[in-house]
C-alpha cells in the first residue's frame, strides 16, 4: 500500500458492479467503499443480492462487469495466483456457518491455518487454535463435532475459524440471523471485539437492527440491486422514507390499529 | 451455474427470421439446448477432475479416508449378496445340468457367470446405490451449506480436495470389492452344491477354475475400473453441482443413484460388445 494510517483510505473499493443469473439481474451497478478499521453494515431485505455482493468480493461469484479493488489489487480480472493472495487477506463468515461436518472443531480450525499459513509449526498451530477458541469464549468445544453444537456455538466456531488466519478484512454474512436475542447480542459484541483487537475492516450483512445498532460505523442500504441510501446510523433512524423506517421500526404493531 | 434459455428471446429471433415455430418445436429446441449445455458441463467437469488428478499435490490422506469409507459402507451388503447369488445360481442351474448329465460342469459354469457378469454388475449396482448416493448427498449438503465455498476461500481447491480422492478411491476400490464378491459367490456356490450331497471344497474349487481362462477374467476385471469411475463421477458431479435449497441434497442423491445405475448397465453393454469384437 502507498499511503498508510489514513482512516478514510479505502481497503475495498467497488465500482459499478453488475451481475445477473440467466436473465435475473441481481446487482445493477453497485458502488461502495470500505474504509480502514471501519464496520460497514449492508442492509436490505432478503433476495436483494447482499450475499451475492460479498461473494463477488472474494470471487466466489464472478461479476459480469465493474471493478473490485481489495487493498489495491483488482479482484474481478485477477489471475488465479493473485486471487489466492487476495483471498488470504479476507475472512468470510458464511451465512450458514459452513463448518465442515465431517471434522471436529479442532480440525475445522486447523484447516485454514494449515492451508493458508503453511510455515507454522504444530506448536504454533495448537496455540493459535486455543487462542481463537478463548477469544470466542468456547475453549471446551475443541473436540466436539459440529453436529453437537448449538446454533450460537456454531456461529462462534465459524467466527473463530475465520479470524484464525488474521485477516485484514472481515465479511460477515448475516452473523446473527436465526439466533435468539441474547446470543445475537453476544455475537454482535464479538464482532466489535474482533474489530478492536485485530484492527480489521468489516462488511456486516444483516437485517437485525439490534446488531446494526451495536456494530455500525456506517450503513449502506441496498434495494433491488442498487444502493438505496448511504449514511450513519443516526441519519437512517431519522429518515422519514417509509421503506427505510420500516427497517428501523421496532415497536409492536399489534395494538396500533 | 445452470442457465435457463429464455424462450421469449428465441421466439422473437424466430419471428425476425420468419421461421415458423410451433410450441412443441420451441419446447424441444429449448430442452435440446439444455441437454447440450448440461452435456458440455459434464465434460468440462470431467476435464477439471482429470487435470487436478494429475497435477501436483494429491490429497493422500483424503484418498485413504475415502477408500476406507467405500469399503466400510458396502462390504456387508456385498458379502450377503455375493453369497446368495452364488448359492441361488447353483441351485437353479443344477436341475438343467442334471438333465444333460453334466453336473460336473456346475462349478465352472457358475464360476464363469459370476466372474464375467454377475460379480461385477451386481457389485457395481450395489455401489451405485450406496456410494453414488452417499457422495451425492454428502457433497450436495456441503454445497448447500457453503462448505465448498468455505474451502475455496481457504486456499483449497475443492475439486482437488473433495472430488479427486473420491473418484480415485472408487476406481481403485470397486475392482477390489468385485474380486471379493466373486470369491464369496463361489463360496456360496460351493454351499449350494453341498445341499445335494457332499462336495469336497478343494475339488470344487479345482473344478470351478478348471475351465476359467485368463480371457474370462481380464475383460471383466478391466470393466470394473470403469464402473468405479462412472459411479463416483456421477455421485460427485450431482453433489458438487447441487442447487441452492435444502431439497437439492435429496435430488442430488437420488439422481446420482438413478444415473449411476443406468450408466453401469450401459458401460457393461459396451464392455461386452468390445470384448466380443476383440476375441
Ligand atoms: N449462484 C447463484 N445462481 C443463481 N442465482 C443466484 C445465485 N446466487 C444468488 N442468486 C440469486 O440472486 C438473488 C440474490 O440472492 P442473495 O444475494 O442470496 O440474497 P440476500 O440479499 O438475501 O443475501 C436471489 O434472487 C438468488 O436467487
Ligand atoms: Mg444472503
Amino acid at each position: 500500500m502507498s499511503t498508510e494510517n489514513k482512516n478514510t483510505e479505502a481497503v475495498i473499493d467497488i465500482k459499478d458492479l453488475k451481475i445477473s443469473f440467466g436473465g435475473n439481474e441481481v446487482l445493477k451497478g453497485v458502488s461502495l467503499q470500505l474504509n480502514k478499521e471501519e464496520n460497514l453494515v449492508v442492509l436490505g431485505k432478503s433476495g436483494t443480492g447482499k450475499s451475492v455482493l460479498i461473494k463477488c468480493i472474494v470471487r466466489l461469484l464472478k461479476a459480469d462487469s465493474g471493478t473490485i479493488e481489495v487493498l489495491g489489487d483488482e479482484v474481478n480480472g485477477a489471475k488465479r495466483e493473485e486471487l489466492e493472495e487476495t483471498r488470504k487477506k479476507i475472512g468470510f463468515l458464511f451465512q450458514s456457518g459452513a463448518l465442515y461436518d465431517s471434522m471436529t472443531v479442532k480440525e475445522n480450525l486447523e484447516f485454514p491455518l494449515r492451508r493458508i499459513k503453511k510455515d507454522l509449526s504444530e506448536e504454533e498451530i495448537s496455540q493459535k487454535v486455543n487462542e481463537v477458541l478463548e477469544n470466542v469464549g468456547l475453549p471446551d468445544a475443541i473436540d466436539k463435532m459440529p453436529s453437537e453444537l448449538s446454533g450460537g456455538m456454531r456461529k462462534r466456531i465459524s467466527l473463530a475459524r475465520t479470524i484464525i488466519v488474521d485477516p485484514a478484512i472481515m465479511l460477515y454474512d448475516e452473523p446473527t440471523t436465526g439466533l435468539d436475542p441474547v446470543t445475537s447480542n453476544e455475537i454482535s459484541m464479538l464482532i466489535n471485539d474482533i474489530q478492536e483487537k485485530y484492527k480489521t475492516a468489516s462488511i456486516i450483512i444483516t437485517h437485525d437492527i439490534e446488531c446494526v445498532r451495536t456494530v455500525a460505523d456506517r450503513i449502506i442500504m441496498l434495494k433491488e440491486g442498487e444502493v438505496y441510501k448511504e449514511g450513519s446510523l443516526a441519519e437512517f433512524e431519522s429518515d422519514s422514507d417509509p421503506y427505510i423506517s420500516s427497517f428501523f421500526k421496532s415497536q409492536s404493531l399489534k395494538n396500533q390499529k | 451455474m445452470k442457465q435457463r434459455i429464455p424462450i421469449t428471446k428465441m421466439k422473437s429471433y424466430a419471428r425476425n427470421k420468419s421461421i415458423a415455430l410451433t410450441d412443441t418445436s420451441m419446447e424441444s429446441t429449448a430442452s435440446l439446448n439444455k441437454f447440450l449445455i448440461n452435456l458440455a458441463d459434464v465434460f468440462l467437469f470431467i476435464g477439471r477432475v482429470f487435470r487436478n488428478t494429475f497435477s501436483r499435490g494429491f490429497e493422500f490422506k483424503e484418498f485413504l479416508k475415502q477408500c476406507f469409507q467405500i469399503g466400510n459402507k458396502s462390504l456387508g451388503l456385498i458379502s450377503v449378496t455375493g453369497l446368495i447369488i452364488g448359492l441361488v445360481l447353483t441351485i437353479q442351474s443344477r436341475p438343467v445340468l442334471v438333465n444333460f448329465g453334466a453336473v460336473n460342469m456346475l462349478p465352472s459354469m457358475v464360476a464363469i457367470s459370476l466372474i464375467r457378469e454377475m460379480g461385477p454388475v451386481i457389485t457395481a449396482l450395489i455401489c451405485a446405490g450406496k456410494i453414488g448416493s452417499s457422495m451425492g448427498a454428502e457433497l450436495g449438503s456441503m454445497r448447500v451449506t457453503e462448505q465448498i465455498e468455505a474451502m475455496e476461500v481457504s486456499s483449497t481447491n475443492p475439486i482437488k480436495f473433495l472430488i479427486v480422492p473420491r473418484v480415485v478411491a472408487a476406481t481403485v476400490m470397486i475392482p477390489l470389492l468385485v474380486l471379493y464378491a466373486d470369491a464369496l459367490g463361489i463360496l456360496g456356490s460351493w454351499a449350494g452344491a453341498n445341499i445335494k450331497g457332499d462336495v469336497n471344497f478343494v475339488l470344487f474349487i479345482t473344478q470351478a477354475f478348471g475351465k476359467v481362462v485368463f480371457m474370462d477374467f481380464i475383460p471383466a476385471f478391466i470393466k470394473t475400473f470403469f464402473f468405479g469411475f462412472v459411479i463416483s463421477m456421477v455421485g460427485c458431479y450431482k453433489g458438487f453441482n447441487a442447487g441452492r435449497g435444502t431439497e437439492s441434497v435429496g435430488i442430488a442423491a437420488n439422481s446420482a443413484v438413478v444415473m449411476a445405475s443406468l450408466l453401469v448397465i450401459l458401460v457393461d453393454l459396451f464392455a461386452v460388445q468390445i470384448t466380443d469384437l476383440l476375441l
